[in-house]
């Protein structure tokens, strides 16, 4: 049990091009335009950042955008997503607009929660994302709730809980592990383990460093993946959808992953005023998107040149985007008081 | 020794450290200064990581041990860089630790101290901006310290390690940067014997103000005494238990109350202050009725703009002084 994770905490494995055979290039294809969506869009508001046009607190989630594209993949809009703090990934995985996220870091009417919440609270039911909260843990609870309420209406929709490696050193996460459980509810807890809680490693935090070992305590089947291979997350994401449709009780998935940039904001160098270990190179050989991007030129569906016109599109489209949220309109003054009650 | 309210924090930790083997610091953020300002800066390198812990993401367990480890000669201080997650310890706080003493006959006393960190602004949304002094001053057997100058910040955080109780130190970052020239720590203060302390004296209106209220209310009165107001105004310092003497005094002699709080408005300080302090004068004394200043009634919001709004301004406490007083 304490060595789940093996290899996969080593940065020097899990470089390689990933194995595509079998899967469908159109859904490769979609999703690595995705990924590549997620990343500029976090670099964009990373850069923002830095120049003080965004001054909300901002938790980046580029290296980690495989996880939430795969899994979203086997999702519907009828579905219930939990997220935390980083949910950037999770909103835009399941398609989010990148105009109100956009809107939504800047504080402006336009944004996914009408500029009431920053980036750090994110919602659009219209794509089945229930809500982040930056509160470690507290979106767990409710994401339980979620499946409850999808169990009751008895129609296979599911919750999915995106937590953080230490979210489950909080008591409320190990309660709705059991709670899930012991009620069967159709959730999938989804931990992006990134080894880090801010500035401090989970060897510093936890006798053990794979939190799937709390699944098995708990009676929930696991699996631990490479949170980075898009193929590995697919194949565990239909096998945990697959499960909670059928209402067969919940699902732990454990994506090992590693963020590039610091706990909050844009920085590579230092985290939460401390100066980051030299290996982020290394981490980054296991970059999911140019895996992926790898793998498609290996089998000749895609090429060099295909990936660069992709891009330039996107690219300039989020740079549209982007303006457009600048010019969006903050929200009135009276929003302030007039929707803090129905 | 000029001081800022933060290195005034650190000054009094390093001082209950040299002296007190008893004291650990114990919560999340302590290897990284960053969380706490410069609060707490180096202090893991001066006493080791064994006298300062820094944490698992476990709120409710940290706070708890803290109150064990009271229980049996330690005096812990417990930081939660913010209070809004301090709030998942409510039960270990209100419930537990509060109680201890009375339930158990007065023979056991968890000696703890908690620093519970106002953090907000900067566009930091509902769930990081909140300031719940109110609700745990309501609380018999938590005592309630918000310090607002940077002698105060150091004093009364040694006091409060000092005394039996559990003490909740409430910290305003947006104090951490106000300067001021220090002495060495004297004599440390007996918490109990603390109350409210007059900042500046003035005969037509008492302004009864804490922490970062307390300091817009002292750049409000310096502004207006180029207009010949004479504002008293008296700085809280000890929310729970409240002491009276002399804010009744003040009132007496004023004849005007003013009330400010840096919290929301329902069953909050302010309107406390207003009610601890009216039914114990005349009602005739009073030349005018008295007046609070909070938040606005709802959760903090995100974009700028909003913000402004949301929070109490100088702008708006000068208005309410002159209505006050015209
Ligand atoms: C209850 C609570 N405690 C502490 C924090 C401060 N905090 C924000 S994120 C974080 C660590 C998050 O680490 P993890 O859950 O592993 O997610 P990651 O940041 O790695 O994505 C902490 C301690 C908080 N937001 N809420």
């Amino acid at each position: 049990m304490a060595n789940l994770l093996g290899d996969l905490v080593n940065p020097d494995k899990y470089q390689e091009p990933i194995n595509i055979s079998g899967f469908d290039t159109n859904h490769l294809m979609d999703d690595l335009k995705q990924m590549y969506v997620i990343r500029r869009v976090e670099e964009i508001i990373g850069d923002n950042i830095v120049t003080g046009v965004i001054k909300c607190p901002c938790h980046l989630g580029i290296g980690q955008e495989a996880t939430a594209v795969g899994l979203s993949r086997y999702l519907r809009s009828s579905d219930r997503v939990f997220g935390g703090h980083r949910s950037h990934t999770h909103y835009l995985g399941l398609r989010g607009s990148v105009y109100k996220l956009f809107a939504e870091t800047l504080g402006k009417l336009d944004g996914c929660s009408k500029g009431m919440g920053g980036s750090m609270h994110l919602y659009d039911p219209s794509i089945g994302f229930g809500g982040s909260v930056p509160i470690v843990g507290a979106s767990v609870p409710i994401a339980t709730g979620a499946a409850l309420a999808a169990k009751k209406d008895n129609v296979g929709d599911i919750a999915v809980s995106y937590l953080g490696d230490s979210a489950c050193e909080e008591g409320a996460v190990q309660e709705s592990f059991n709670l899930a459980s012991i009620m069967k509810l159709p959730i999938i807890f989804v931990v992006e383990n990134n080894l880090f809680a801010s500035h401090m490693h989970i060897d510093l935090r936890q006798p053990h460093n794979s939190t799937a070992r709390f699944a098995e305590a708990h009676g929930i089947p696991f699996k631990v993946i490479d949170g980075n291979n898009l193929t590995d997350i697919y194949e565990a994401s239909q096998e945990a959808v697959k499960y909670c449709r059928e209402n067969k009780g919940p699902y732990f998935i454990e994506a090992m992953t590693y963020r590039w940039r610091g706990h909050v904001g844009p920085r590579e160098d230092t985290d939460v005023g401390v100066k980051r270990k030299d290996d982020l190179n290394t981490w980054k050989k296991r970059d999911p998107i140019r895996r992926l991007k790898d793998s498609l030129i290996n089998k000749n569906v895609l090429s060099e040149n295909d990936f660069n016109e992709i891009t330039k599109l996107i690219d300039k489209n989020l740079v549209e985007q982007w303006q457009k949220a600048l010019d969006a309109p903050y929200p009135p003054k009276s929003l302030l008081t007039e929707i803090v009650y129905k | 020794m000029k001081h800022t309210q933060g290195t005034a924090i650190l000054a009094a930790h390093k001082y209950l450290l040299d002296n007190y083997p008893e004291v650990f610091v114990f919560g999340q953020g302590l290897w990284s200064p960053w969380y706490v300002g410069s609060t707490m800066t180096d202090l893991d390198k001066i006493y080791g990581k064994d006298r300062i812990i820094d944490s698992p993401v476990s709120e409710v367990a940290v706070t708890g041990a803290a109150i064990g480890a009271s229980l049996y000669g330690y005096k812990p201080i417990v930081v939660h860089p913010r209070m809004d997650f301090m709030i998942l310890a409510v039960d270990q706080i209100v419930t537990q630790a509060a109680k201890w003493s009375s339930m158990f006959g007065g023979q056991s006393h968890p000696n703890i101290t908690i620093r519970g960190i106002v953090n907000r602004g900067g566009e930091q949304g509902a769930q990081h901006s909140q300031s719940l002094h109110s609700w745990f001053a309501h609380i018999p057997g938590l005592r309630v310290v918000m310090p607002t100058t940077v002698k105060d910040a150091r004093d009364l955080l040694i006091a409060s390690v000092l005394c039996p109780d559990p003490v909740l130190f409430i910290e305003d970052r947006w104090l951490y940067d106000e300067e001021d020239e220090l002495d060495p720590v004297g004599e440390p203060l007996v918490l109990n014997d603390q109350e409210s302390n007059i900042l500046i004296e003035g005969s037509d209106l008492t302004i009864v103000a804490n922490s970062f209220s307390c300091l817009q209310a002292k750049r409000v009165i310096e502004q207006l005494e180029r207009e010949n107001y004479s504002i008293e105004l008296i700085d809280l310092r000890i929310l729970n238990p409240l002491k009276y003497d002399k804010l009744v005094n003040s009132v007496k002699k004023t004849g005007r109350l003013l009330s400010i709080d840096g919290g929301w408005t329902t069953c909050g300080v302010a309107g406390e202050i207003i009610a601890g302090i009216t039914e114990r004068i005349d009602p005739s004394s009073l030349k005018t009725r008295p007046v609070r200043l909070t938040l606005t009634d709802a959760p903090a919001p995100t974009s700028k703009p909003l913000e402004n709004e949301y929070y109490l301004s100088e702008e708006k406490i000068i208005n309410t002084i002159k209505d006050m007083l015209n």
